[in-house]
Formats: C-alpha cells, sequence, structure tokens
C-alpha cells in the first residue's frame, strides 16, 4: 500500500492508503478526524465540506491521494490555541443548529462563502450555502450566524 | 468503492499514451461526476487517470471569442469578468448549476460529460439501455416526471443534466479535442448525439481523446442575453425547464437570435426553428409566442412530465422578455 503525505490542518501526516479512498475516508476512519461528517457519501448534502488550498469542497467526493500537494483546512483547524473562529461564535450566538451533525459542514462552507466574497445580501448567502442541507431546519439561524460573518469581513 | 489504480499525468502526450495503454481506463478531474458515479456501481474503471497537472486550467480572452481550458473549475468561469460581462448567460448557467462546493470542484471538461441524472441509470438494480445496452428502460413505466420530452427515443428518455452545455450549444461554442494522432475542433452542436437505438453512445468523443477548451464566439445576441432555469427548489437542484436566450437587435427588431432548451431535452437542445421564427420579427409577446411554439415543436410528453412542454413555452417567453429588458 502506498504510503501519502497529506498536509491537514497545518500537520503533516504520513498514512498508507489504497487509491479508492476518499479524503473523507481518509481523515475520518484513517487519522480519527472525525469532525468532518459523512452524511450522504454522494455530494449531495454538504457535511462533508473542507477546504482544499482555501476553496470549499465536498470530501466526499475527492480521492485522498490526489490531495499530497494540498493544504487541507478541517473543522479542528478552524480554532486556533483554543481560540474560537469568530463564526463558530457567531453559530452559538445564535442558536445556529439543533443536533450539530450538520454544523461543521455549514462552518467550512461559510468560512468558504466569506472567502470567495460573491454573497452580500440574504438571498445570496441563501443561494451560496444552499449546498448544505440541515434536517433539523435550523436555516434561519445559520443565515443570521453567517450574515454577521459575512458583515464583519467585509467591514 | 471498488479497487482501481489511480495514476498521475503530468503532460498531455503522457495522458493520452496512458488512457491507450490501459483497456476501460477513465480520467479523472474533479471527480464529481466520477467518483460519484463509481460509488453507485455505474461505471467501474480499473485504471484513472489524474489529469488535474495538464495545462488546460486558463481562459483566455480576446476581441473575437473567449477560450476555457478543459480543466478550469466551474466557479472560475461564472466568476471570470470577461465571462460575466461578454457572456452572461454562460455565468448564470454555471451559477445554477450544483453548488459552490461543486462548482469549486467540477471542470468545464467533465460538465460536459456529466451524466445523466435519470434515477434508472445509477441503479444498478434497474434496467437502463444507457447502462447496460439493450436490457431495456424502467423509466417509461416508473416515475418520469423529470425526464425528458425532447430527442428522446423508444429506447431512452432521460434528460442531459447540464446548465452550462445548454449555454454553450446557444453559444456556438467550439469543443477542442486531443488525441495522439493530433488535435480537432468540433462544434458543440455536433458534439452531442441523442439517444436512437444506442442510448450509450452519448456523444462523438472517440476511445483515448481528451477534452482540452471550450472555444466561445463574440457578439451582440451573446451578450444580450440570459439563463433561466426552473426547478422544484430556489437552488441546489437540476432544471425540470431551463432556457439560454441571446438576442441581437436593430432598433426594435430582432436580427438574430440564440436560443436553446435543458432539462426538456435528451441532449442540450438548441432550437434554430424558433431562432429563425424570431430573426426580422420585432422583439415583442406576439414573437415570443410563436418562437416558444416553435422551440416545443415535436416534443413527446409521457404521463407524468407532460407539464413540461407548457412551462418550457412560458419559460422561453419569459426569458426572451428578460433579455429585452436587459439590453
Amino acid at each position: 500500500m502506498p504510503l501519502v503525505s497529506l498536509k491537514i490542518n497545518g500537520l503533516k501526516h504520513k498514512i498508507e492508503l489504497e487509491p479508492n479512498v476518499t479524503l473523507l475516508d481518509a481523515l475520518r476512519e484513517r487519522l480519527g478526524l472525525t469532525g468532518t461528517k459523512k452524511g450522504c457519501d454522494f455530494g449531495q448534502c454538504g457535511a462533508c465540506t473542507v477546504l482544499i488550498d482555501g476553496r470549499r469542497v465536498l470530501a466526499c467526493l475527492t480521492l485522498a491521494m490526489m490531495h499530497k500537494e494540498a493544504e487541507i483546512t478541517t473543522i479542528e483547524g478552524v480554532a486556533v490555541a483554543g481560540r474560537l473562529h469568530s463564526l463558530q461564535t457567531a453559530f452559538i450566538e445564535h442558536d445556529a443548529f439543533q443536533c450539530g451533525f450538520c454544523t461543521p459542514g455549514q462552518i467550512m462552507s461559510a468560512l468558504g462563502v466569506v472567502q470567495e466574497g460573491h454573497a452580500k445580501t440574504d438571498d445570496e448567502i441563501r443561494e451560496a450555502m444552499s449546498g448544505n442541507i440541515c434536517r433539523c431546519g435550523a436555516y434561519t439561524n445559520i443565515l443570521a450566524a453567517v450574515r454577521e460573518e459575512v458583515t464583519r469581513a467585509s467591514v | 468503492m471498488q479497487a482501481f489504480e489511480l495514476l498521475t499525468a503530468r503532460k498531455t502526450d503522457d495522458a493520452l499514451a496512458l488512457i491507450a495503454q490501459y483497456e476501460g481506463a477513465a480520467f479523472i478531474a474533479g471527480g464529481t461526476t466520477v467518483v460519484d458515479l463509481m460509488k453507485c456501481g455505474v461505471t467501474l474503471p480499473p485504471v484513472l487517470i489524474d489529469i488535474n497537472g495538464l495545462p488546460f486550467g486558463e481562459i483566455d480572452a480576446n476581441e473575437e471569442r473567449i477560450r476555457i481550458g478543459a480543466l478550469v473549475r466551474n466557479s472560475d468561469v461564472a466568476y471570470d469578468r470577461n465571462v460575466v460581462h461578454r457572456l452572461p448567460m454562460l455565468s448564470k448557467a454555471f451559477l445554477s448549476g450544483a453548488s459552490g462546493q461543486l462548482r469549486n470542484m467540477a471542470t468545464v471538461g467533465g460538465n460536459l460529460l456529466q451524466r445523466t441524472r435519470c434515477p434508472y441509470f445509477r441503479d444498478p438494480a434497474s434496467r437502463c439501455n444507457k447502462r447496460e445496452p439493450g436490457t431495456g428502460c424502467d423509466a417509461f413505466e416508473g416515475i418520469h416526471r423529470g425526464h425528458a420530452i425532447l430527442g428522446t427515443s423508444n429506447h431512452c428518455i432521460a434528460t442531459h443534466p447540464s446548465d452550462a452545455a445548454v449555454a454553450l450549444i446557444a453559444l456556438d461554442a467550439v469543443v477542442e479535442l486531443a488525441a495522439p494522432g493530433g488535435t480537432r475542433r468540433v462544434p458543440i452542436e455536433e458534439f452531442y448525439i441523442v439517444p436512437g437505438a444506442t442510448p450509450s453512445i452519448e456523444n462523438v468523443l472517440l476511445k483515448g481523446e481528451l477534452i482540452t477548451a471550450v472555444e466561445i464566439p463574440l457578439g451582440a445576441a451573446q451578450r444580450n442575453a440570459t439563463y433561466l432555469k426552473v426547478r422544484d427548489r430556489a437552488s441546489y437542484e437540476f432544471a425540470l425547464v431551463a432556457v439560454a436566450a441571446g438576442l441581437e437587435f436593430d432598433g426594435g427588431t430582432i436580427t438574430q437570435a440564440r436560443l436553446a432548451l435543458g432539462g426538456v431535452g435528451a441532449i442540450p437542445w438548441r432550437v434554430r426553428g424558433a431562432e429563425q421564427v424570431l430573426a426580422g420579427k420585432k422583439a415583442g409577446p406576439q414573437a415570443f409566442k410563436e418562437a416558444a411554439e416553435a422551440a416545443l415543436e415535436g416534443a413527446i410528453p409521457r404521463r407524468d412530465n407532460a407539464f413540461k412542454v407548457e412551462l418550457a413555452k412560458r419559460a422561453v417567453v419569459r426569458a426572451l422578455e428578460t433579455v429585452v429588458r436587459e439590453r
């Protein structure tokens, strides 16, 4: 089995990987980084959203071995030295989740939305976040949390 | 997912040599279709060739045309300044497809080759002439609300899922292909093949060929244009009906029209008859209604998808009205 080096949240990990292991399974099953969630595993729910070189993508639809040279950021890498990111704080303050299963994907996706810089209005944020499904239906509060971060980032 | 070998191509020649060397091998770029269909068990390539390192990641524009490399991601096309201003229907089409995450992954080349979302195609337990030629079609008597009404056959009623390809066909894009013998250019209207008796053959791409770019000529009807997508949800959903429309005017008279339909065709559906109806006419409800009738000529609805005929006609009118209003 080939030994593959993956850079996740600034740390290099050397792991044995078969080609058919998705980035999602590599994170969860091989590296114990279970913050990234497996919802549908078919690219339809957004629960597995991570950043690759700063861009939000779906970890379930990409092969881990294809990202040997990339900077991968998961939900575990968002808080720095125990201090929550302002977006994470906004999710807590706005009560933007119920069961919490989709939350890591929502937060990673929203970080991507802020960095992309195309969504400003509520409608644009809803559209930009449409790839993240929340079965509890916490959308109103998710929108409020993301809006707060978008506003903060554009000041 | 079944086991396979993953190879990496650094140069175009290497990619073409590798695909010729391994029987049943497939290219992988964004992976959003390939990995998905491998998980469904619809495609089982023994070898994947990673082509992300090839030099097809640029958009190049001049006065006459915009050339988009096959590896440019959907989101990067959609937000490209030249595409937004000179080919707005293409930007809108890309932005109406999939989700933000998928658009960051999926490439232009892969978008052209994405497979139908027909649930019977995606389920290896169902009969499907596209997936397994000669087995039959469970969509015919099954649930086919989302299925095609134009360009279908007795063997297949699957809808082509791409939004971008609908805009590209209205824009007269040319698809550039590379093979070991050299390159060739195929107008996108000749790229797709209607299902007929062989629904498994979807385009003219030959075994071992690779899409390297699409090139789009520029003009007024490409600039005065829009893409209208009608679907069950406001976002992150495939089209029930989509319209790519572009008009060139001389005063209030239409001198050139570009019109294509999505969500209703077995392939991205250019409606040249409707374009001819519009040419030379005064822009307005009468001409738009006539064009809508012409656009749906030959439609063959089935039990669940008959609503698409009227929906598509109204969408054509609305798209054309939008082009006039935003002119």
